[in-house]
């Protein structure tokens, strides 16, 4: 595409085209829908987190007035839940949509009830009595793999769900043995709970006079949901069921998977012949939805005497949760091994992962999914390095960046980065804090008693996650392209429809501006049309920040074969040759005679009134594209952050948020400084406030927010963001990828700069998250030691 | 009874609702069910609520909730529901000027009170400043905690027309958000609050 210069759209910060809907309290999220004759669900789920079920007796509920049904996993017949990613030699019961013997999580679903109002339904879920024969459980991955553990599933003995390694070992090996210094740490990536604001939710309508399913539901994918529900689950003609994710309140990547709950529904509407809607209670919420991270790894980073790393070597258990789950096979495997070069170059890096089954809620993936969790790895020991060393971590991180001049870089675990400059974005953040004046202010204040800390992230990712063929080969059940069409109207107004869903993103201003830019049409000219089966022919959806770069690419392949045929129509009309046309701000004309010419919207309209095409030319003017990506893209950056803890209280305060982020060419960038905000709100949760925590034997302590801290605005600084384009090399855009940045480096940004803050004391780790508690405590056992 | 203000949970004893039912309603229900209180057949209480400027009369049954009103019987969906613990502030409405979490309300403790739902603000076709800030200053991604957290904020300036930073940030406590990292939200409502202090 042209360069930015000279742009109207693109690269514009235009507010966005779908705010008034919601501002104004006019949004259709799936709870909002009423049909007539609608009935309420209410989930009957288990209250043990690993227990057979010995008989349920459902009686007093069905004679209750308002009541339609009760369900159990025997009554309702249908397929366990498909995996995206099946892993070889990977073990563990598949997962149904309702259990029938046996629950291996507190939150289970044992029985469904359906009835006239959400409030009946619910005083009916606690009539349905089930008698349960409790069975030993276990929540932690170190004591699941332990001898004598008691186990999740009987065909995964020692609850060992999966083995997975990736990168050289004898060369790691042999790395470590030449290496002047090792550096190790033990890291906990604590379990974090999703939280999308909008709870998950599903109204399923059965039409038994066309024999037709809708399903409107809280999904990132919609066409996926639909083909897996059709094919796998249930059985139902794909062309006989329609999925609608229509306004969705957040995923983060728990709105990803396929869930049972929509399933059921689904079920139930057909037998009842009346539409049926569920929508999770938080408390539901907390207890069903995919949960995310939550490893245990020991990494050793092996450097020679310079902080030159030479080899890096990761172990890490992996909780899967009570189940192989969807996407989550994949998550702590080939969305986190492959990221473990970070920006450096590390000769030699073996990964070995064990997937470990838990009584606890599956989990899968959530924002950065895998890349959070292998960036706090290498960055964590990037610091401990750097201290252990006596250097600086800008410093050491210096020593050991991939030049600019080295891309695409092939790293030591298989994947190629496209394209970086990762020293212009620590020094461009570096130089927006003064670090070097930032030393000397802390050195000050360290000898007035204050503990202030400085933290440096220097992360990447992989977004866009491709080629399909690739991923076919590494035992993806889905190809991972994008479609779009196109369809240019007679006036020359223009409908996109896109396989991307925007849960929050803003696509229907920022693929809106790559079409007005194209088309030389009006912004007002364009609407996006997402998240129906019914209106967009194709769509894998919107996950891993690939909408822009995958979705994007598709919409400018779509635009490419329009303005081609424009390009003779108009030629056409003109009476000169396709080559000597030249297209600009929305009119054609004939190349050294611009009076000749004709505007969009008439070759439009000649498009649809055909009385006048090019020979053998079909009418219309619109056209699809499918965009299969050559390559992941590697977005990447540097974030700072100030923090002053009180040792008395062991608050961290953030005092300084700097955020310097490359994801290449910029669409909108007040969507992609939002993109940019709320992923390190994220990911400063996780360091500081978030913690999914089950009790020894799996029940959940963590199960509304009264337990599970989210931040709040509180909580949280302004951030100072700045904008570093080094354009991805492979697609049309030049686009990466930005959903995930943020959250990937707040969280090692922040942990580094609270143990900078701890120094003096000696800390050299803390695990997440750092709550007061914890860092008092810490604190405290510090000058104990040092008297 | 006086409005619940936002912040503390409630916890009425049943007793408490009892008396603040008027007389009459549909007793019999009650006892035909055979479920008594437990159940969703309880009997139904007149409520007279103005909603937007609208004046409303239902029967509604003593434990519905003041958000379960406005969407499922007034079908005012723009309040939503993000919680059960009245920690998300999604459903956040003013109850005779004041924000207030409509989900810790019961549709009988708004009886005779003047509620503004998100939908009720602005007016004329105009968009309120807060709304125009919001969409000003990217204040929103997914739109789900939106209106909770403008009418949050219309509290705020209600009572502090030219509010810090910091201040925001402590008066916003109370509702969540997932997608924005509050501070575009914190922008447009200190742009709003400039915007409504000039046009005094």
């Amino acid at each position: 595409m042209a360069q930015a210069t000279g742009r109207r759209y693109i690269g514009a910060a235009i507010k966005r085209k779908e705010d008034p809907r919601f501002i104004t309290g006019r949004g259709t999220y799936v709870d909002d829908l009423t049909l007539p004759g609608m009935v309420y669900a209410a989930m009957v789920r288990s209250p043990y987190p690993h227990a057979r079920i010995k008989s349920i007796n459902a009686d007093r509920a069905k004679a209750m007035p308002g009541v339609l049904a009760v369900y159990t996993g025997r009554d309702i017949q249908i397929n366990p839940l498909p995996l995206a990613w099946p892993l070889p030699g990977q073990k563990g019961s598949p997962r149904l949509p309702l259990a029938r013997d046996k629950v291996v999580h507190a939150g289970e679903i044992v029985a469904v009830v359906v009835a006239e109002d959400r409030y009946l339904a619910e005083d009916a879920a606690e009539q349905v009595e089930v008698e349960y024969e409790e069975l030993p459980a276990v929540a932690d991955v170190r004591k699941a793999i332990e001898p004598g553990a008691p186990t999740v599933h009987d065909d995964a003995p020692g609850n060992v769900a999966f083995e997975w390694s990736l990168g050289d070992q004898a060369a790691t090996d042999e790395a470590f043995q030449r290496a002047e210094r090792v550096v190790r740490l033990e890291l906990v990536n604590q379990r974090l709970v999703p939280n999308a604001i909008e709870p998950r939710a599903a109204l399923a309508h059965y039409d038994p006079g066309r024999d037709e399913y809708t399903l409107w539901v809280t999904s990132q994918n919609p066409h996926v949901e639909r083909l897996l529900i059709s094919a796998f689950i249930m059985g139902i003609p794909e062309h006989k069921l329609r999925v609608v994710a229509p306004d969705v309140g957040g995923g983060f990547g728990s709105k990803i998977p396929t869930y049972g709950e929509e399933c059921i529904l689904l079920w139930a509407s057909r037998q009842l012949g009346r539409p049926v809607k569920w929508t999770a209670k938080r408390s539901e919420s907390f207890l069903s939805d995919a949960h995310g991270r939550d490893h245990y790894t020991e990494a050793e980073l092996a450097l020679d005497g310079q902080g030159h790393a030479l080899a890096l070597r990761v172990k890490t258990l992996a909780n899967m949760g009570a189940y192989i789950n969807f996407f989550n096979t994949a998550v702590p495997t080939f969305l986190y091994a492959p990221l473990l070069s970070g920006q450096y170059r590390i000769p030699a890096i073996y990964c070995h992962v064990t997937g470990v089954f838990t009584n606890t809620v599956p989990t899968d993936a959530l924002r950065g999914a895998g890349r959070p969790e292998a960036c706090y790895v290498v960055e964590r020991l990037m610091d401990v390095a750097a201290r252990d060393l006596g250097l600086d971590p800008a410093e050491i991180r210096r020593r050991n960046f991939i030049p600019p001049d080295a891309f695409p870089y092939q790293t030591p675990v298989a994947v190629v980065y496209d394209s970086g400059n990762y020293q212009g974005a620590l020094e461009k953040a570096l130089a927006a804090v003064d670090y070097q004046r930032l030393r000397r202010e802390q050195e000050e204040l360290r000898r007035q008693g204050r503990y202030i800390g400085i933290g440096i992230c220097c992360y990447i990712e992989a977004c866009g996650a491709a080629p399909s063929k690739l991923i076919g080969q590494l035992g993806a059940q889905a190809g991972l392209w994008e479609s779009a069409l196109v369809r240019v109207h007679p006036t020359g107004r223009v409908t996109v429809f896109t396989g991307s869903h925007s849960h929050g993103q803003g696509h229907e201003t920022t693929f809106a501006q790559i079409v007005a830019e194209e088309l030389g049409v009006s912004l007002d000219d364009v609407e996006v049309v997402h998240g129906d089966t019914e209106a967009v022919p194709m769509g894998m959806g919107t996950y891993g920040s690939r909408s822009l770069a995958v979705g994007g690419s598709a919409i400018v392949v779509a635009l490419n074969k329009i303005k081609d045929k424009a390009r003779r129509i108009a030629a056409h009309l003109l009476e000169a040759a396709p080559e000597d046309i030249e297209f600009q701000d929305g009119r054609f004309s004939v190349r050294g005679v611009p009076d000749r010419a004709v505007e969009w919207g008439m070759v439009a309209l000649q498009a649809y009134l055909a009385h006048n095409l090019p020979e053998g030319m079909e009418p219309g003017l619109e056209a699809s594209g499918f965009y299969d990506p050559v390559n992941f893209t590697f977005p990447f950056g540097t974030h700072v952050s100030v923090v002053e803890v009180d040792p008395d209280t062991g608050q961290v305060k953030i005092l300084r948020y700097v955020a310097v982020d490359d994801a290449g060419n910029v669409i909108n960038p007040l969507v992609f400084d939002g993109q940019i905000h709320g992923g390190i709100a994220h990911g400063i949760g996780q360091a500081l406030l978030e913690w999914g925590q089950f009790d020894e034997d799996g029940r959940p302590i963590t199960a509304s927010f009264l337990e599970y801290a989210l931040p709040r605005a509180s909580h949280l600084p302004s951030f100072e963001t700045q904008v570093q384009v080094t354009p991805c090399p492979h697609n049309p855009l030049g686009v990466k990828g930005v959903g995930e940045a943020g959250t990937i480096a707040a969280t090692p940004c922040i942990v580094n700069a609270v143990m900078d803050a701890l120094a003096p004391l000696g800390i050299r780790h803390l695990d997440m998250p750092l709550t007061p508690p914890r860092v008092w405590r810490a604190i405290q056992e510090a000058r104990a030691r040092q008297g | 009874m006086a409005p619940h203000k936002m912040g503390a949970p409630l916890n009425l004893p049943a007793s408490a609702l009892v008396t603040h039912s008027p007389a009459g309603g549909v007793g019999s229900q009650a006892r035909e069910n055979g479920h008594g209180g437990r159940s969703g057949m309880a009997e139904k209480v007149p409520i007279t609520v103005t909603v937007n400027g609208v004046q409303h009369r239902h029967e509604v049954e003593p434990r519905l909730l003041l958000v379960h009103y406005l969407r499922e019987v007034l079908h005012l969906t723009g309040t939503h529901v993000g919680c059960d613990t009245s920690q998300c502030g999604a459903c956040t409405v003013l109850l005779d000027g004041q924000a207030v979490k409509s989900c810790t309300l019961l549709a009988v403790q708004a009886d005779g009170c003047q509620v503004t739902t998100i939908e009720g603000l602005g007016g004329d076709g105009q968009l309120h400043p807060l709304q125009e800030a919001f969409w000003e200053k990217h204040g929103l991604q997914c739109g789900f905690c939106t209106p909770g957290m403008i009418m949050a904020a219309y509290d705020l300036l209600s009572r502090r027309p030219n509010p810090s930073e910091e201040e925001v940030r402590h008066a916003l406590e109370g509702n969540y958000c997932r997608c924005t990292g509050y501070h575009n939200i914190v922008q447009a409502v200190l742009y709003a609050a400039e915007k409504m202090r000039g046009s005094r």
